[in-house]
């Protein structure tokens, strides 16, 4: 184990404004994550892929010799599409069905669009770069990309536009009314099926935007959109449905973990520490509520 | 004597005469046993308790670790065998290979069996969505902390002892593994068969049907679960220590514990064959077999692809899987008592 991080103090400075910093992009992930789980109760595997792809639009874009900072404006859009289309071909027949049925189906998926993205842009890890250089903090002893405080703002906006948007636009009431009571929602007049679309493709655009911001400030690869899925799964389960300052709360104190983790334990154990604090957390959360006699459902 | 003892009879003969009459498949039968293994295990999970796992991955990676650890470590240093990587330095001799194999195989049962005990004591509290993504992360996790670990190999993986030669040729080694597996196979599906048969089969359906109502008459349906899932974890354990000397070679993330390969094929295995049967997650791990042999070979580099599309097809057309269409169909061979009266008035309805 690495014991540095205590010897020199100023490296949890360093450790910590990372995580902050990449927990604001698990929290955009999170809240598109906990908004199709609210409204259409689907939890979707292919999260992940989807932020992975919304990443290779940036990165296309950028070995086109476009800036891929440009893919916080277009991916999102490209997205949107790709969501939609996938709500209609796939999870239409499924929204209705068994839970286990939605979650399956959204792991073939998942599948299916890795090995895409495989074929498409190889099994390499890549990185567009922004150029965006660096900024230097506490005499040079804290560095701080450029584009991760780039892609900071980028989210921070992007969920802001995102609440407005739900608060006071049509579709954003026809979403919170689904959300409520689907069936209400449909006898006064709320075509659900269309809320469904809409909902499913505002998610991939938020994957598509925070993907972009994955592709200037970390790696892309094709396989790893899993680890997406569960950090934004876990945001959701900790925070709560609904609940949007937890979910940026805690996406940032996730950030904050994985970084330590990454410092303490070691880069190898990383994934592995994201993974099993996700177990610790509903083991946790079991036996507290089995105390009352009620289970995590 | 019925119907269901000549099929009996004719699988048992197929199965023994298998390694003679397609000698040359003898490798593909031998994944076929696992596969069925791990169908079946997984259904009585997904299918007879309702819990849908996608954790029971983690038993076979440890079955395989610990069965090929233990035969190394019983004559040899593990530090000093995995360093060696592939150079055959080290070499057991015909009475340590056997003896080694013997400890191994039957621990590779009992630790996982423990693992699931401790852990499902944990988690099997969990229900739905929340049990599913929790098994999810526990089987990826176990793959990444094992490719952190020195001691067996990190993510390079290990190399299984190899067969002695002095003993015999390849040809009676492929022979051993895949009578032991056709073995692990028919006990599987004899201890299921039986298990399914008493109250612990029913307490099973129950938990399936509606856990609250069978802890309400009183069923601790915590222990029935923990026991369900100790014995999904002993077989597969089992199956897990067997594929790694099958093999010959065990990687932590792409062949112990394969979630993306093998964690997947089980589930997909048991809703093809169709899940909550006897009979479906055998024939539909036959089917998967037969569908992906075809595939891996013709149609090399899309067979994840295909995957994934199988996955989604058949998630959303085919959820009942066949035994369930087959059961739909013709209920009369099920055992199931069909009121004519009814049936027509349906029919008329239709």
């Amino acid at each position: 184990m690495d014991f540095l991080i205590f010897q020199v103090p100023i490296l949890m400075v360093q450790a910590s404004m990372d995580g902050i910093l990449l927990g604001i992009l698990f929290a955009l992930i999170a809240y598109g994550m906990a908004l199709q789980w609210g409204v259409m109760n689907i939890i979707n595997i292919a999260q992940g892929e989807l932020v992975i792809m919304g990443g290779y639009i940036a990165y296309f874009m950028y070995v086109l010799g476009i800036h891929p900072a440009f893919g916080v404006i277009v991916s999102p859009v490209i997205m949107y599409f790709v969501g939609w289309g996938m709500y209609k071909l796939v999870i239409n027949k499924v929204v209705d069905r068994d839970l286990f049925i939605s979650i399956l189906a959204t792991f073939g998926i998942s599948i299916l669009a890795q090995q895409l993205m495989n074929f498409a842009f190889g099994a390499d890890v890549v990185v567009a770069q922004s150029n965006f250089g660096t900024t230097m903090l506490f005499d040079n002893m804290v560095t701080l990309p450029n584009a991760k405080i780039f892609s900071g703002v980028v989210c921070v906006i992007s969920a802001i536009i995102l609440v407005v948007y739900m608060k006071k636009s049509k579709l954003g009431r026809a979403i919170r009314a689904t959300a409520q009571n689907a069936r209400a929602a449909k006898i006064l007049g709320v075509d659900t099926e269309k809320v469904y679309a809409a909902t499913f493709g505002l998610n991939a655009a938020l994957c598509g935007i925070a993907g972009s911001c994955i592709a200037i400030t970390f790696t892309l690869h094709p396989y790893t959109g899993l680890t997406y899925t569960v950090r934004s799964f876990m945001i959701v389960i900790i925070a709560g449905l609904g609940n949007l300052p937890a979910v940026a709360i805690s996406g940032m104190g996730l950030g904050i973990f994985e970084e330590w983790a990454d410092y303490l334990l070691g880069t190898e154990f990383r994934i592995a520490a994201v993974f099993s604090l996700l177990v610790l957390i509903l083991v946790y959360r079991r036996f507290k509520l089995s105390r009352k006699r009620e289970y995590l459902k | 004597m019925n119907k269901n003892t000549f099929l009996y009879v004719g699988l048992i003969i197929f199965g023994l005469a298998g390694a003679f009459l397609f000698p040359a498949y003898k490798l593909q039968l031998s994944f076929l046993y696992i596969l069925i293994v791990l169908a079946m295990t997984w259904d009585v999970q997904g299918g007879q308790m309702g819990y849908n796992t996608f954790g029971n991955i983690l038993f076979f990676g440890i079955g395989m670790y610990v069965a090929s650890s233990t035969q190394i470590a019983m004559f040899f240093s593990l530090a000093e065998w995995t360093d060696a990587g592939g150079e055959k330095t080290f070499v057991h001799t015909i009475p340590q290979f056997f003896q080694g194999f013997a400890f191994g195989i039957l621990l590779s049962g009992i630790i996982p069996m423990l693992v699931a005990g401790i852990i499902g004591y944990g988690i099997l509290g969990l229900r739905g969505h929340y049990f599913a993504i929790c098994t999810l992360a526990l089987g990826i996790a176990a793959g990444e902390i094992a490719s952190g670990i020195e001691i067996i190999g990190a993510g390079q993986g290990m190399t299984v002892p190899v067969w002695p030669k002095e003993f015999g040729s390849n040809e009676l080694s492929s022979q051993f593994f895949y009578y032991l597996s056709f073995a692990l196979a028919v006990f599987t599906f004899m201890f299921l068969k039986w298990a399914y048969s008493t109250r612990f089969g029913l307490v099973l359906n129950a938990i399936r049907d509606n856990e609250d109502k069978a802890e309400a008459m009183g069923i601790y349906t915590m222990r029935y679960k923990i026991i369900g899932w100790m014995v999904s974890a002993f077989f597969v354990g089992l199956a897990g220590g067997l594929m790694g000397h099958i093999n010959g070679y065990i990687e932590p993330t792409e062949i112990a514990f394969a979630g993306p390969t093998f964690g997947v094929f089980m589930v997909l295995m048991a809703i093809l064959g169709g899940k909550g049967t006897l009979w479906g997650p055998l024939v539909g791990a036959t089917i998967f077999h037969l569908f992906k042999e075809g595939f891996w070979t013709y149609f090399l580099g899309w067979q994840y692809v295909a995957l994934g599309v199988l996955i989604v097809v058949i998630v959303v057309y085919f959820p009942e899987g066949l035994m369930g269409w087959l059961r739909e169909k013709y209920p009369e061979k099920f055992g199931e008592v069909i009121d004519e009266a009814d049936r027509k008035a349906q029919i008329e309805l239709k």
